[in-house]
């Protein structure tokens, strides 16, 4: 296995990473190749110009929201460690954990989950999907074939049966709500990431 | 009174019984009757009914001429019998909360068998040709039909699994046991070879379709156990078919080579891939031809159960899966089929599939009981004892296995409980006990040994593992099934959710699960969508229809209740009136409750004017179906009451519209007298209706847009008019339509769906007014024109 050793050598920092991630070397170095791949100037670092890059994502109704997700606020580049971060939140739950009270909650439990598709939501970051981010996630997966008319109305039925507290909008809380009976582990795992 | 209900039920049943005893008797000969093709077997004997004598006698003004009708009567009253136990057996529900269906109605054909034997004919046997093209497609269908398919391919690895392998692992351990049992035994077992021992250990391990439904429908257990024994036992059939021509073939010629083994591993494939193959043509075509039916809608239904039946007897032909045909073709064309076709073609659709599948199932296990009488037995403790526990350790060891190698594939574990109802689930039903009656008794000596173990084995797993499932289910508290309806919430954040990972997967660069099933829903929509239907449905996308669906299915539960008080919790009206006062405080929500009971009410005193406006409908031509507004019209409602909406956020400022506080309830008397009394006219009191059943009035100040929508056509038998029932302020009662009541005018389109509403008519409504409460009916005039269009 030298010369897997050797590429995990490379990378920096890469215990804390798997440790945070739960990712397994054989992971880190699928990913870290997978990066390598995307990053086609070799900066080390990807900007949003290497995911665009990616053919399916163009045709993805969200992809621009997906590829926004990596990039934190205020940041232009995303180095591998984001990277390696934000896919974790897609490894499949892992149930046998030992629960240790003091450590942090896995990147990759239902709640992060959870909310990291709420962060793709709620565009402006103000802890609410508003009615319109609503509109705008659903004109983006409807396309134009719908009149602005049955998506409104679809939005206000969306928001009138998650909506509890009446502020017209969708909390996180009321976000986790309406999907409780949904089993989000299933649906947000990607099962070769485990 | 229950009991007054069983005697009642006793009564009938022995009188059916009488009947069926006394029909059959005098025809049913001596024979045992193997050969025939009815189902109830029996040359003619001395009777002759139409006498010729020679010498003169009277007109005969009275005859009796049985035998013309003896094959369609007989079996008219088997069905029939068979669905009077279905009835009975519901009427005693303490013992069908203990007992499965399943059970019960084989203790029926025991006993019915018993009689028939008892009176000295020979009980009718379940014969194999009548069970596999009359009896097995129809069950079949339903489940293909209606199988949910996103579970199934989720799952698809996993039932593959262990319909193959497993199937596989259960055939070879018991035949191979078995052999072993009787070479051990000696006398009388010894002349059972190898290959027969493997047919009968392949015809007995199959898990099968409809002793699984019948057994698992009562429970209610949760959808990804259900799925997986359901498709195990759909898929295993294709195992089953290959396993037993394979070993048939075998059992003729004496010898097995390598190259038969490569040559049945080869024949498997053909059989399921073809089977499926063959299944989704007649799917594609049968969608392709529901494109074409928009005008002749009376037969749709019959389209689907065609092109179905076809495929499993174009599969029958070739000797592929039938089975796997019948699912296929199901599972392919519905997704199509139901765009296309009407609302009261997918309901006739469903009821006669539940309906046929139904009875089918009754008369197999009543058959099943009936057979086990009459069929020759040869009773061996050893071997029918072996093979009742080398099949139930057989069954546990392969889901074990199985389960262990599976886990590590799958995102979510099946546990222990998982596999325990899994394998507890594993039973053996009347597919089993027909092909094991198809043997030939030259090659197999031992036929009826075989039978006799298989029907032993059936019992034992229909009943005592039927009767103790569901206790067991509850005692490991295995998780129910949801009864709950998919919210819109979780359609579009399941959608969301599908998208953000077909992303993700992108980013990895990892084709999985949802990548190729992005391409394939991107493939479906851009082309296949576009040939199989029919105008512009085909660019609905799925979460329109989703809602709309539920709009609709909403809308009409509210017509349908008419005056329940429960009402649905998130209705379109309180969304519009949340958002034409957002700011109000929470009283407000008192305003639609209160017009929603007034409503009820009304609506309640309307409908039992239905009754005597029922005798007015017009005679209809059978061949046309008179278009139902409520299933074509919805869409356009829908949209109106989204335009109903805009215009209440405009009008929302003139106060004295919208905030009046609702006077409280009403009884109905009062509510009548006040209708009559038009008593509201004078006062500026108004409500906003936003059901389909609102009237619009005539404003008495015309200045005010007002948005009138009016339900049912007038043609529409369900529909009431109210125009008729209040009959005031001059309106001329309509007499001379069929039905009055509420009467729905259809808007114009604004959804392109002009295809489906050409026989609608497509006046313009260019006025909006504001919904008041009900006291002038208002102008009856615009309804007129409705009249033409329909009939023809």
């Amino acid at each position: 296995m030298g010369s897997t050793n050797s590429t995990l050598l490379k990378i920096p920092n890469v215990e804390v990473l798997m440790q945070e991630t739960g990712f397994s070397p054989a992971h880190i170095i699928r990913l870290h190749d997978r990066f390598k791949a995307l990053d086609k100037e070799g900066r080390g670092h990807l900007c949003p110009h290497d995911f665009g890059a990616i053919k399916e994502l163009a045709m993805n109704p969200i992809g621009d929201r997906i590829i926004g997700a990596f990039f934190s606020p205020g940041k232009e580049t995303v180095d591998f460690h984001t990277f390696v971060k934000i896919l974790a939140h897609f490894r499949p739950v892992d149930k046998d954990r030992p629960k240790e009270p003091n450590s942090p909650e896995p990147i990759n439990s239902r709640s992060n989950k959870l909310k990291f598709a709420f962060q793709l939501y709620d565009q402006d970051k103000d802890g609410k999907i508003s009615r319109d981010e609503l509109l705008q996630v659903l004109r983006a997966m409807l396309g134009m074939q719908v009149t602005d008319e049955q998506l409104e109305s679809i939005a206000d039925r969306t928001i009138q049966e998650a909506d509890l507290d009446r502020d017209d909008a969708i909390s996180f809380e009321e976000f986790r709500k309406s999907l409780e009976k949904i089993n989000i582990d299933h649906k947000m795992s990607i099962r070769f990431l485990r | 009174m229950k009991l007054n209900e069983s005697v009642m039920e006793l009564k009938m049943f022995l009188l059916v019984l009488g009947l069926l005893v006394g029909t059959g008797s005098p025809d049913m000969g001596s024979s045992q009757g193997k050969c025939s093709e009815s189902l109830v077997q029996g040359p003619q004997t001395q009777e002759n009914r139409t006498h010729t004598t020679h010498s003169k006698k009277p007109f005969p003004v009275l005859s009796f001429g049985y035998d013309y009708v003896r094959l369609p009567f007989e079996i008219s009253l088997w069905v029939l019998l068979a669905s009077l136990m279905k009835l009975g057996f519901h009427l005693m529900p303490r013992l069908s909360s203990i007992v499965p269906e399943s059970c019960l109605l084989i203790v029926v054909g025991l006993l019915v068998g018993g009689l028939i034997k008892l009176v000295g004919e020979a009980p009718p046997v379940l014969e194999s040709n009548i069970f596999f093209l009359y009896l097995l497609p129809p069950i079949i269908l339903d489940a293909g039909y209606f199988l949910p398919i996103r579970q199934f391919t989720e799952n698809l690895g996993t039932i593959l699994m262990f319909a193959v392998v497993g199937t596989l692992w259960n055939a070879f351990f018991v035949g191979g046991l078995l052999y072993g049992v009787c070479q051990l035994e000696g006398h009388r077992l010894v002349t059972v070879d190898l290959l027969s021992c493997l047919l009968f250990g392949s015809i007995i391990s199959a898990v099968d379709p409809v002793a699984v439904l019948a057994v698992f429908e009562e429970i209610h257990i949760n959808e990804l156990l259900h799925i997986l024994v359901f498709g195990e036992s759909l898929l295993n059939d294709a195992v089953t078919v290959v396993l037993y021509h394979l070993f048939e073939e075998f059992s003729s010629v004496g010898t097995i080579t390598v190259t038969d083994v490569l040559l049945g591993i080869v024949c498997f494939l053909v059989v399921s891939l073809g089977g499926i193959v063959v299944g989704a043509i007649y799917g594609i075509l049968a969608a392709f031809t529901s494109r074409f039916t928009s005008h002749t809608r009376v037969i749709e239904p019959l389209f689907v159960f065609l092109y179905s039946y076809m495929a499993y007897l174009s599969a029958e032909v070739f000797h592929l899966s039938g089975i796997m045909a019948l699912i296929a073709c199901g599972a392919v064309m519905r997704p199509y089929v139901e765009a296309n076709i009407s609302h009261k073609s997918h309901t006739t659709i469903k009821y006669f599939l539940k309906m046929w599948s139904s009875v089918s199932d009754t008369l197999i296990f009543i058959f099943l009981g009936v057979s086990t009488v009459a069929g020759p037995h040869e009773w061996n403790w050893i071997f029918v004892v072996a093979t009742l526990i080398f099949c139930l350790v057989a069954r546990v060891l392969g889901v074990v296995g199985l389960t262990f190698v599976i886990n590590k594939f799958r995102i979510v574990k099946l546990t222990s409980k998982d596999q325990f109802i899994i394998a507890y689930g594993g039973l053996r039903g009347a597919i089993a006990f027909s092909l094991v009656y198809l043997l030939n008794t030259d090659h197999f000596p031992k036929r009826n040994m075989f039978l006799t173990a298989i029907i032993t084995v059936i019992f034992f797993t229909v009943f005592v593992q039927g009767m103790t499932i569901r206790p067991l289910v509850d005692l490991l508290a295995v998780k129910k099934k949801q009864e709950t309806k998919r919210s819109i919430n979780e359609e579009i954040h399941t959608q969301f959710l599908d998208h953000l990972l077909t992303g993700i997967e992108d980013i990895c660069g990892h084709y999985g699960h949802h990548h190729w099933k992005d391409k394939l829903n991107r493939f479906n929509k851009k082309y296949v969508k576009k040939c199989l239907i029919a105008g512009e449905r085909s660019k609905e996308p799925q979460l329109i229809a989703f809602y709309h669906k539920m709009e609709m299915k909403q809308a009409i539960e509210l017509v349908e209740s008419g005056g329940g008080s429960k009402l649905p919790s998130a209705m379109p009206s309180t969304v519009s009136m949340q958002n034409i006062q957002p700011k109000k405080p929470p009283q407000d929500r008192a305003l639609p409750q209160l017009s929603k009971a007034r409503e009820e009410e009304i609506r309640k005193i309307l409908r039992t004017n239905l009754q005597r406006t029922r005798q007015r409908l017009r005679s209809y031509n059978r061949h046309t179906l008179i278009a139902d507004p409520y299933e074509d019209g919805w869409n356009e409602i829908l949209i109106k009451r989204k335009k109903m909406k805009e215009l209440e956020k405009k009008i929302s400022q003139m106060n004295n519209y919208l905030t009046v506080p609702a006077p409280p309830p009403d009884s109905p008397t009062i509510a009548r007298a006040r209708l009559a009394s038009g008593e509201m006219a004078g006062k500026n009191i108004s409500f906003s209706y936003f059901y389909p059943q609102a009237w619009g009035l005539k404003s008495a100040t015309e200045s005010i847009p007002s948005i009138k929508v009016d339900l049912a056509s007038p043609q529409s038998p369900e529909s009431v008019n109210i125009v008729d029932e209040i009959g005031m302020k001059g309106s001329q009662p309509k007499v001379s339509e069929e039905g009055g009541g509420l009467t729905m005018k259809v808007p114009s389109p604004t959804k392109p769906r002009k295809d489906q509403t050409t026989d609608e008519d497509n006046d313009k409504e260019p006025q909006q007014r504001l919904m008041r409460c009900l006291s002038d009916p208002g102008p009856a005039a615009e309804e007129e024109d409705e009249d033409e269009p329909f009939l023809h």
